[in-house]
């Protein structure tokens, strides 16, 4: 899967829990989920419940708590598919 | 944990503790029970000269019990070396279906969705004696470490 795939891939995960439509828009490897999208604490556990569900992978705590850029959260679904 | 135990641990006193027992509680699933009483401060003002439970009372039971104490269950062994943990809720979608006038026992029942990261999410339902659902629906709550 390519980056622009997986990026592509994510956008459609966090819409729904989105705040700050401006930065979706331009949501790209650097967006921060918190400090950019707004998503809260709570829609946070969603999205990586169904980033688990799209990939088809299962997410520990500590993966859980890094995953709060776009690039972590890529870092962590290809790790997790390459397995 | 037994079910008194977790009433020991509710952060909550009258005139907002709406949790009178629980009838089970495991890892997936609580039921617990609460009578509105005659004199609730709440009747002198919802509604006017007809006392009927705010459906805000409804929610803040379905959570009590269906959240809270699950979550003081879940959470036993943490809480046990760790009094600082708190719950906050954070998502509720609920269905009202039926009036709740004074003196209503009410049975909530919780099964648990999932609970990961903290966040603790269920699908909840109150019935009143004769079987019927008052308000179902589902409701989130996340812990909060204090600092």
């Amino acid at each position: 899967m390519t980056d622009k795939e997986l990026i592509t891939g994510l956008k459609k995960i966090v819409k729904p829990y989105i705040q700050n439509e401006a930065a979706f828009e331009t949501m790209n490897a650097d967006t921060h989920l918190i400090d950019d999208l707004k998503i809260n604490s709570a829609n946070l556990v969603d999205v990586v419940l169904d980033i688990e569900d799209e990939y088809d992978i299962e997410i520990e705590d500590d993966a859980f708590e890094d995953m709060l850029t776009v690039k972590a959260a890529m870092a962590v679904v290809s790790a997790k598919i390459a397995k | 944990m037994t079910p008194d135990k977790i009433l020991s641990l509710l952060p909550y006193s009258r005139p907002f503790l709406f949790v009178d027992g629980l009838n089970y509680i495991n890892e997936d699933a609580v039921q617990g029970h609460y009578t509105f009483r005659r004199d609730e401060y709440f009747y002198e003002g919802h509604f006017k000269e007809q006392p009927i439970t705010p459906g805000v009372i409804l929610t803040e039971t379905m959570a009590q019990i269906g959240l809270v104490c699950l979550g003081i269950y879940l959470l036993r062994e943490n809480i046990e070396s760790d009094q600082a943990l708190k719950f906050a809720l954070v998502e509720n979608h609920t269905h009202f279906l039926l009036p709740v006038p004074p003196e209503t026992k009410v049975v909530v029942t919780s099964e648990k969705i999932y609970f990961r990261f903290g966040k603790l999410k269920c699908k909840v339902n109150m019935k009143n004696t004769s079987g019927e659902i008052i308000c179902n629906g589902e409701i989130s709550g996340m812990i909060v470490k204090k600092s």
